[in-house]
C-alpha cells in the first residue's frame, strides 16, 4: 500500500504556500529536519526563523509577526507546542485571534520509541478548550496538503495535528477540503465510526471487518474537530451507535466533542477508542498502536458492542 | 529636547496620573504602583518619541509599543486618551462591563493598542516579531517594549533576550521599569534580579540607565539607542513605583489595589487636580 507521512506532505505544502503568498513565515524550534519545515528554509531562508529550543518565545514571536499582517506557520513537536506553549498560544495568540497557524507535528503514541514524554495524547483536548481556535486533524497525505491551503485562508489560528509515521493514502487529488466540514466514507445503517487522524484508514478498514459480519457501519472523516459539523453528528446518530476512534486520550479529544454534541442535539449510543486515560510508552508505532487497542479490530469489536446496548435498550 | 517640551511632557504626565488615579478609583479595583512608575516612560513614548498618527492607529508604519506589563495597562490608556485616539471620559468605564478599556491591554478591543498582554513574559517576544516583520518588509519602525523588573523571572523573557540579540534587532528599544517592587514584596527578597546591566549585556544587548522620572535622561538613552547598529537596546529605567503620589511611592501594598474614594482625592489633591476637572 502506498504510504507518506502527513509531516512530509506540510512541508512541501509549505514550500508551495511559500511561491504564493509573499506573507507566509515559518517558524521552528530546533526540530526542522523532523517536523520538514527545512524545506522551507531552504527555498526561503529569509521567511525562515530558527528559533532555538524555545517553544514559549517561538509562539509569542509568531503572534508578533501576526500582529504585522504575516500569515505565520509555526512547527514543533505537538508536546512542546501545546503543551510547553499552552499559554502563550493562548494569550498571546488565541485571544487576539491571530493568523498563528501551529502546525504540530508527532503527535500521538506513533512518536514510538522516544516513549511516553514526547507522545502528546492531550493535545486536542487543550487546543479544542480555547475560545478562537480552530482544530484539525488529517487523515492522510493529501487532506493535509487540501487543509493547508484552506488554513492558511482562513482568518484566525489553527492547531494542525501532524503524525511521525507514513499512513495510507485515503483521499485522491480531487478531494475538496473544507474547514468544518465531515467527510462521510462509507453509508450504513447499523453505526457510525467517527474517527480522525491516523484512525481513519482503521475505521474503513473495521467497517469491512464488520460487513462481513453482515453489518453496515457508516465512517466519518471527522478532520475538522473544532468548529464540529453537527449536521454529520446529527446523520450518525440516526444509526443510534456511533463509536469515536482517536490517537489521542479518550478524554477531551474527538470522542468528548461528538459525545457533547451528541447529547446535546442527537443522542445515541456511545463508545470510545482511544487512550484510556494513560501515558504511552516506547515501542514501534505498530506495537504501539497494538499495545494500545488503536486497531481496525478494536473498533470493530467495540461497534459490535454498542450495537448490542443499542438492541437491547 | 528643549525647556518647553520638558515643561510639556511633565503637564501630561501629571494630567496622566491624575486620571489613573481616578480612572482606578472609579473602576475600584487595578494596579496604581506599576502605572504610576511608567507613566513618564509613556508620556515620553507617546508624546515625544513615537512616530503615531490617532488617526490612523494600524498604520503599517507606524511605530509600535508593547506593554509587557500588561498590569500598567491604566497608564497606556492615558497616554492614548492625552493623545487623542479616544475621548478622556472612556477612562472612566476602564475594567467594567463592555469596556474597551479591558483589565489588561487587548489588541481587538481598543485601537492604538498594538498587542494584547497581561500575562507577564510574554511581550518581548511579541515586540521581537513585530521588530522581525519590520526588518523583512524593509520598514524603519522601531518597537518599543516595556518590561517589569519582576516579570524579568519569567524564563520566556530571557529566550526573548537571545531571540532579539541573534537576530540583531537594533529596531527594538526595551524599557526596564526598575522600581523594586513586586506583589509579594522587593523583588531583592522575592528573586533577585542581580545586576541587571551585566546579564542583559551578557545577553548581546546595548544597554543604558536612565532615572525613569527623567524626560531629558530618557531622551537621551532613546537617541543613544536609535544610533545602535545591530544590537537590541535596553533602557534600565530608575523608578519609583507609585511615582507622583507620595503616600503610594515605594510601597509594596499599591501594586494591585485602588485607592478609595477619600484617597483617590487626597491624591489628587497632592498632584494638583481634583475630581472633577483634571
Ligand atoms: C505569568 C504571570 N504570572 C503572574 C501574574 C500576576 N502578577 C501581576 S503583576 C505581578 C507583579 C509584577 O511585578 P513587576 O514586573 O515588577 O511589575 P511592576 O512592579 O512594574 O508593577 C504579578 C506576579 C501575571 N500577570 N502573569
Ligand atoms: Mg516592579
Amino acid at each position: 500500500m502506498l504510504k507518506k507521512a502527513t509531516r512530509d506532505a506540510y512541508g512541501e505544502t509549505l514550500v508551495e504556500l511559500g511561491h504564493l503568498y509573499d506573507n507566509v513565515i515559518v517558524l521552528d524550534a530546533d526540530l526542522s529536519k523532523s517536523t520538514k519545515t527545512e524545506l522551507f528554509a531552504k527555498e526561503f531562508p529569509e521567511r525562515f526563523f530558527q528559533m532555538g529550543i524555545a517553544e514559549q518565545d517561538m509562539l509569542a514571536t509568531a503572534a508578533g509577526l501576526a500582529l504585522c499582517d504575516k500569515v505565520c506557520f509555526v512547527s514543533t513537536f505537538a508536546i512542546f507546542a501545546a503543551g510547553r506553549a499552552f499559554e502563550q498560544i493562548r494569550n498571546s495568540i488565541a485571544y487576539p485571534k491571530l493568523n498563528v497557524k501551529i502546525c504540530a507535528t508527532h503527535a500521538g503514541v506513533t512518536v514510538g520509541e522516544d516513549g511516553g514524554s514526547h507522545q502528546a495524547i492531550e493535545d486536542i483536548a487543550l487546543m479544542r478548550a480555547i475560545p478562537n481556535m480552530t482544530v484539525i486533524v488529517p487523515a492522510d497525505a493529501i487532506e493535509t496538503a487540501k487543509a493547508l491551503h484552506a488554513i492558511y485562508k482562513h482568518e484566525g489560528p489553527v492547531y494542525f495535528r501532524l503524525g511521525r509515521p507514513a499512513v495510507p493514502f485515503i483521499y485522491n487529488d480531487d478531494f475538496e477540503f473544507k474547514i468544518g466540514k465531515a467527510n462521510k466514507l462509507r453509508e450504513g445503517t447499523d453505526a457510525a465510526i467517527i474517527a480522525t487522524g491516523i484512525m481513519v484508514a482503521c475505521a474503513i478498514d473495521a467497517a469491512k471487518i464488520l460487513a462481513d459480519k453482515g453489518l453496515n457501519v457508516q465512517v466519518w472523516d471527522m478532520a475538522t474537530i473544532k468548529p464540529l459539523d453537527l449536521e454529520a453528528i446529527k446523520e450518525a446518530a440516526k444509526t443510534g451507535a456511533i463509536v469515536t476512534a482517536e490517537e489521542h486520550s479518550v478524554i477531551g479529544g474527538l470522542g468528548s466533542a461528538v459525545a457533547e454534541a451528541s447529547a446535546e442535539y442527537a443522542p445515541a449510543f456511545m463508545s470510545f477508542v482511544g487512550l484510556k486515560d494513560c501515558f504511552g510508552q516506547s515501542g514501534t508505532p505498530e506495537e504501539l498502536l497494538e499495545a494500545y487497542n488503536l486497531t481496525a479490530d478494536n473498533i470493530a469489536k467495540t461497534v459490535l458492542e454498542v450495537v448490542d446496548k443499542k438492541s437491547s435498550s | 529636547m528643549d525647556t518647553k517640551k520638558y515643561e510639556e511632557l511633565q503637564e501630561i504626565a501629571r494630567q496622566s496620573r491624575a486620571w489613573i488615579i481616578r480612572a482606578l478609583a472609579e473602576a475600584n479595583s487595578g494596579h496604581p504602583g506599576g502605572s504610576l512608575s511608567a507613566t513618564d516612560i509613556l508620556t515620553y513614548l507617546y508624546f515625544q518619541a513615537m512616530n503615531i498618527n490617532p488617526d490612523n492607529p494600524s498604520d503599517p508604519k507606524r511605530d509600535r509599543f508593547v506593554l509587557c506589563k500588561g498590569h500598567g495597562a491604566p497608564a497606556l490608556y492615558t497616554s492614548l486618551a492625552l493623545r487623542g485616539y479616544f475621548p478622556k471620559d472612556e477612562l472612566l468605564t476602564l475594567r467594567k462591563l463592555g469596556s474597551r478599556l479591558q483589565g489588561h491591554p487587548d489588541t481587538r478591543k481598543l485601537p492604538g493598542i498594538d498587542a494584547s498582554t497581561g500575562s507577564l513574559g510574554q511581550g518581548l517576544s511579541i515586540a521581537n516579531g513585530m521588530a522581525l516583520a519590520g526588518k523583512l518588509d524593509d520598514q524603519s519602525y522601531t518597537v518599543y517594549a516595556l518590561l517589569g523588573d519582576g516579570e524579568t523571572q519569567e524564563g520566556q523573557v530571557w529566550e526573548a533576550l537571545m531571540t532579539a540579540s541573534h537576530y540583531q534587532l537594533n529596531n527594538v528599544i526595551a524599557f526596564l521599569d526598575y522600581n523594586h517592587l513586586q506583589i509579594d514584596g522587593r523583588i531583592e527578597e522575592v528573586k533577585s534580579g542581580g545586576n541587571f546591566a551585566s546579564r542583559f549585556r551578557s545577553f548581546g544587548w546595548h544597554v543604558l540607565e536612565v532615572n525613569g522620572h527623567d524626560f531629558y535622561a530618557i531622551d537621551e538613552a532613546v537617541i543613544a539607542a536609535k544610533q545602535e547598529k545591530y544590537a537590541p537596546s535596553m533602557i534600565i529605567a530608575h523608578t519609583i513605583k507609585g511615582k507622583g503620589v507620595p503616600f503610594m511611592e515605594g510601597k509594596a501594598k499599591w501594586h494591585g489595589k485602588a485607592p478609595n474614594k477619600e484617597e483617590a482625592l487626597e491624591a489628587l489633591k497632592l498632584l494638583g487636580a481634583s475630581w472633577e476637572e483634571i
